[in-house]
């Protein structure tokens, strides 16, 4: 596809350490498209915050070991690092961190970590220069309106009297606050793509959604991407576009999200789906039998198998993308038939 | 026995402890290793001030004696020093700061503020004061840097009881009727052993620096002792044609401190993950 | 507010302390029953002319009424006459502590200027040849005695190569007095060759008193990076494309920098200490070698006096330390 943001193609890493090579990411293939908000769904230790940690180009490198694979920012490779990759972080794809009591830096005014921001990656700054990393100019009139768009996107953010909280220590506002400041500061470069990890874990369970449904509503009216990663099934529901599942460091199955709650194909899919309470939200994802296979020692190919109840010989190479329908992919040798009024339908 | 195995794995710690035994094996067998184990007290005016040589392995001093010699007997003084005035520092501090940060309260607050006025002046000038009162001797440095060590060991003490206090097992041991005096000694010390053998260890180094300066400034043992840092005080009006006299003990000092510190720092990494801090 | 709450409660202690520590000072200098009527009286006094001192002296009243009455003129910022010199101690020591505030402040902004940036350097490039050199240069650094490392700097560069001066703090009359500071002094008055003179003299002394101080400002700045390097803000930071330079010398440093901080009356103690057998090596005027000739003059009252002077600047620094703590971490108000 031309028209693709992001472009993950057979993606595959892992860590070295003492106990050997943890195999975490195997062959994973994701395309996102503008604008879209994407949901990447999937169990504790799937694999998710790795995904988002290479893209963001932050995995520990002293373990990290690249087998192969490419992402894809535009045409640019963002497992590469120079001055190419610099320019896009922070400025054409910024994050919003899984806990944002930790993720503000606790010595410093929310102002001045702001204006820091503002300085290196606001729309309004030009090239550079070669100035070193602390002396580098911050011109008057873009300071000035850089201000402004601070003020304008945390009062779009929904936080009350914005000079203020300027003036305050991240110890001081409360977590959901803090949250929609990380909204607020992933939004103020005018990026093309938000890395959510998780940006609801941490906070109190009656604001979740809160914080959810302004990501969605500032995403959609700036005409930004999203990948949100979750393993929340219920919010992704409600706020995301298209779904990518993961299962232990392998991509599943990805599908538009009607298609996805319709007809889902993969078998883990259906058992996670199967799984949820019936009232949405709040979907944990446990009452599959068997466990989450080993990264140091996962079964060849398709890595649900020994939980899979139509797991065959033939699973045991990595089954290829499948088109199900428009969008919709689902990697499995045996995958889940169509519901009936959905074929019907069709 | 994997911790020791552990500590000669790390090269730092490995080094230090060579140097420590070393320093052990020189002050126990300085009379057997000593090539004039007499010139400790004997002195012979034609022979002074003679260059390092295969006969004086580091020269000779202002008296003719040879320093090799000299330094080897001045690692007893050294050790002895080290060891006792540490010694009592821990017997003394250690179950202040157990009684005071097991009791809390307002009296285990006022051993605390007790100790701080101790701690209110750097160690070596309390101990010049001391060791000034009570004249020049191996015995009264001894004593002066006992005086004024103990309530370092006080402070940690005091700091680690209290962080033990509110665990679950030392609670777990009360209500079973264990005494106060079987709490703190059966269940809490062992647990804060390893914070005190860190610092025991860094503790030395910091003592054996002191006990030299004392030493330096003529608060020492009286002439001909070989302590080390009289030995440095004695070169000085001879520098710099008899650059040896000094340099002798300056290295010995710098080598066993050196010994002390690597040694801290490699049992602090093995035995207390937590205290990753790097001061003495 | 709460500043301001740190800082009474700190004073507030402050006199308890400083109460305790004369009383220590003050028995300690006394545990002995020396003579000093005698010794001032000189060998050939007869017994009429000592008892005469001693009554003079009150040195014939009990040891508590002694105490009572040093308090007393210690408040009135009297400490008795130095033994030796004949005047004043108090006025002694105030002569004497500028020189020795100035070596140290020297001293403190050398460690600085070397320990912090290369406990950085030595925490970012962790483990390697770096890194390792820095930390042996470090432990050694701590266990060099400092007034042997004086004295062969000394003779290498003053007595052989000549290229500092041997000892003192300045040749010739110096600069005009004013906060008696003379790199200050030197320069409220524009004297140029007074401050090439006061800075060529400090040199050595403060290197030499710097070295150690630095080891230990290096070795808390590199566990203090080390400690901040992985944490979630740094992840958000360099996942938020901003410059790595900024990272670490902006933001992981100030965080780092807590610990150091907490650290520096530890390290002025360091300091101090050094100071004493510095001064004692470089002939420099200050409270040390002051100390150093009433040790060797057995001058009680001199040794005490400086005692609590050294005491109150001890003191006063650590109350300092935890100001600028409050500062630096705004955590600590909460
Ligand atoms: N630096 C590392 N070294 C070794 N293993 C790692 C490292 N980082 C992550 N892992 C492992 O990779 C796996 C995937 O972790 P990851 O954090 O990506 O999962 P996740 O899907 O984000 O989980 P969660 O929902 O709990 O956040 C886990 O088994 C984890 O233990
Ligand atoms: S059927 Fe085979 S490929 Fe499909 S999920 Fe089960 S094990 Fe995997
Ligand atoms: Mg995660």
């Amino acid at each position: 596809m031309t028209d693709a943001l992001l472009t993950i193609s057979d993606l595959s890493l892992g860590f070295r350490g003492e106990a050997g090579f943890a195999h975490i990411l195997d062959g994973v293939n994701l395309t996102m498209r503008p604008g879209e908000i994407m949901g990447l769904v999937g169990e504790s230790g799937c694999g998710k915050t790795t995904l988002a940690r290479a893209i963001l180009g932050v995995l520990p490198r002293a373990a990290l070991e690249l087998r192969g694979g490419a992402i894809g920012f535009r045409g640019t490779d963002m497992l590469a690092d120079g001055a190419a990759q610099a320019a896009i972080r922070g400025r054409r794809i910024t994050f919003i961190p899984q806990d944002p009591f930790s993720s503000l830096n606790p010595v410093f005014t929310i102002g001045e970590q702001i204006d820091d921001l503002m300085k290196w990656k606001s729309p309004r700054r030009g090239e550079g220069g070669r100035w070193p990393a602390l002396l580098a100019p911050y011109g008057r009139s873009r300071r000035a309106a850089d201000r402004a768009a601070v003020i304008e996107t945390l009062e779009a953010v929904q936080l009350p009297q914005p000079e203020r909280l300027l003036r305050k220590y991240p110890h001081e506002v409360s977590g959901g606050q803090r949250q929609r400041l990380m909204i607020a500061m992933a939004l103020l470069p005018e990026p093309d793509l938000i890395i959510a990890d998780e940006p609801t874990t941490a906070l109190d369970v009656t604001i979740q959604a809160q914080i959810l449904g302004l990501l969605r509503r500032l995403a959609s009216e700036r005409g930004v991407a999203v990948m949100l990663t979750t393993h929340d099934l219920g919010s992704a529901w409600e706020i995301c576009d298209a779904i990518t599942v993961m299962y232990a460091g392998q991509d599943v199955e990805a599908a538009p999200v009607t298609e996805f709650f319709r007809a889902p194909a993969h078998p883990y899919t259906n058992k996670l789906l199967a799984s949820l309470p019936d009232a949405e939200g709040g979907g944990a994802m446990t009452g599959i039998p068997g466990e989450v296979p080993d990264f140091l020692a996962p079964p060849p190919g398709c890595r649900f198998a020994p939980r899979c109840e139509r797991a065959s010989a033939a699973c045991a190479t990595r089954p290829a993308q499948t088109p199900r329908g428009p969008g919709h992919l689902v990697r499995c040798v045996h995958p889940v038939a169509a519901p009936v009024h959905a074929e019907a339908e069709a | 026995m994997t911790g020791l195995k552990r500590l000669l794995a790390d090269r730092a710690a490995a080094i230090g402890a060579g140097l420590i035994a070393a320093l052990v094996l020189v002050a126990i067998l300085a009379p057997v290793l000593a090539p004039f184990p007499g010139d400790v007290s004997e002195f012979h005016l034609t022979e002074r001030l003679l260059p390092p040589d295969a006969t004086h392995l580091f020269g000779t001093d202002r008296m003719g004696s040879d320093l090799f010699s000299r330094i080897l007997f001045g690692a007893r003084i050294t050790i002895a020093i080290a060891v006792i005035a540490v010694g009592v520092s821990v017997a003394i501090g250690v179950p202040i700061g157990l009684v005071a940060g097991y009791y809390g309260g307002w009296s285990g607050g006022l051993l605390m503020r007790a100790s701080d006025i101790f701690l209110a002046v750097p160690q070596i000038v309390l101990a010049i004061a001391i060791a000034q009162t009570l004249g020049p001797s191996v015995e009264n440095v001894i004593l002066a840097l006992s005086a004024t060590y103990w309530p370092f060991w006080a402070r940690l003490v005091y700091a680690e009881t209290r962080a033990m206090k509110g665990q679950v097992f030392i609670e777990a041991a009360q209500a079973l009727g264990a005494s106060d005096f079987r709490v703190m000694v059966l269940h809490i010390l062992p647990n804060i052993a390893s914070a005190i053998i860190v610092r025991t260890s860094i503790g030395m180094g910091a003592t054996i620096l002191t006990a030299a300066a004392l030493g330096f400034l003529g608060l020492g043992a009286p002439p001909p002792t070989p302590e080390w840092g009289r030995t440095i005080s004695e070169a000085r009006e001879f520098l710099p044609e008899a650059w040896w006299y000094a340099a002798a003990p300056g290295f010995a000092i710098f080598l066993v401190v050196m010994g002390f510190n690597l040694l801290g720092d490699g049992l602090r990494d093995i035995l207390d993950p937590k205290i990753r801090r790097g001061a003495k | 507010m709460r500043r301001i709450e740190i800082i009474l409660s700190r004073l507030l202690w402050l006199i308890p302390t400083l109460v305790g520590l004369v009383v220590v000072v003050f028995f300690i200098a006394n545990v002995v029953p020396t003579d000093p009527a005698r010794i001032i009286a000189g060998e050939n006094a007869t017994t009429e002319q000592v008892e005469a001192l001693r009554a003079e002296l009150g040195f014939d009243r009990p040891l508590w009424e002694q105490l009572g009455i040093y308090v007393r003129d210690l408040a009135t910022g009297n400490m008795g006459r130095s033994l030796y010199t004949q005047r004043p101690i108090a006025d002694d020591l105030a002569h004497r502590l500028p020189a020795t505030l100035e070596l140290t402040f020297a001293a403190i902004i050398i460690a600085i200027g070397l320990g912090i940036p290369l406990g950085v350097v030595s925490a970012v490039k962790r483990n390697s040849l770096t890194d390792q050199v820095l930390r042996v240069l470090s432990v050694s650094g701590l266990a060099i005695a400092s007034f042997w490392l004086a004295m062969e700097l000394q003779m290498l560069f003053s007595t052989r190569w000549g290229l500092t001066p041997l000892n003192g703090r300045i040749s010739g009359f110096g600069p005009d007095e004013i906060t008696g500071f003379f790199v200050l002094d030197s320069l409220l008055t524009w004297d140029m060759e007074s401050l090439g003179g006061a800075l060529l003299h400090l040199l050595l002394p403060a290197v030499t008193l710097a070295l150690p101080a630095a080891a230990t400002i290096l070795r808390f700045t590199r566990a203090g990076v080390l400690e901040v390097i992985n944490s979630n803000f740094v992840l958000y930071e360099t996942a938020m494309g901003l410059p790595r330079g900024l990272i670490i010398w902006k933001y992981v440093l100030r965080n780092a920098l807590i610990s150091t901080v907490t650290q520096i009356g530890l390290i002025f103690g360091v300091l101090f200490s050094g100071a004493v057998v510095v001064e004692a090596v470089f002939d420099w005027p200050g409270l040390g070698t002051y100390a150093v000739q009433s040790i060797l003059q057995s001058d009680n009252k001199a040794i005490l006096g400086f005692t609590i002077l050294v005491g109150v600047v001890f003191i006063v620094v650590n109350l300092i330390v935890d100001i600028l703590h409050t500062f630096i971490d705004p955590r600590t108000l909460k």
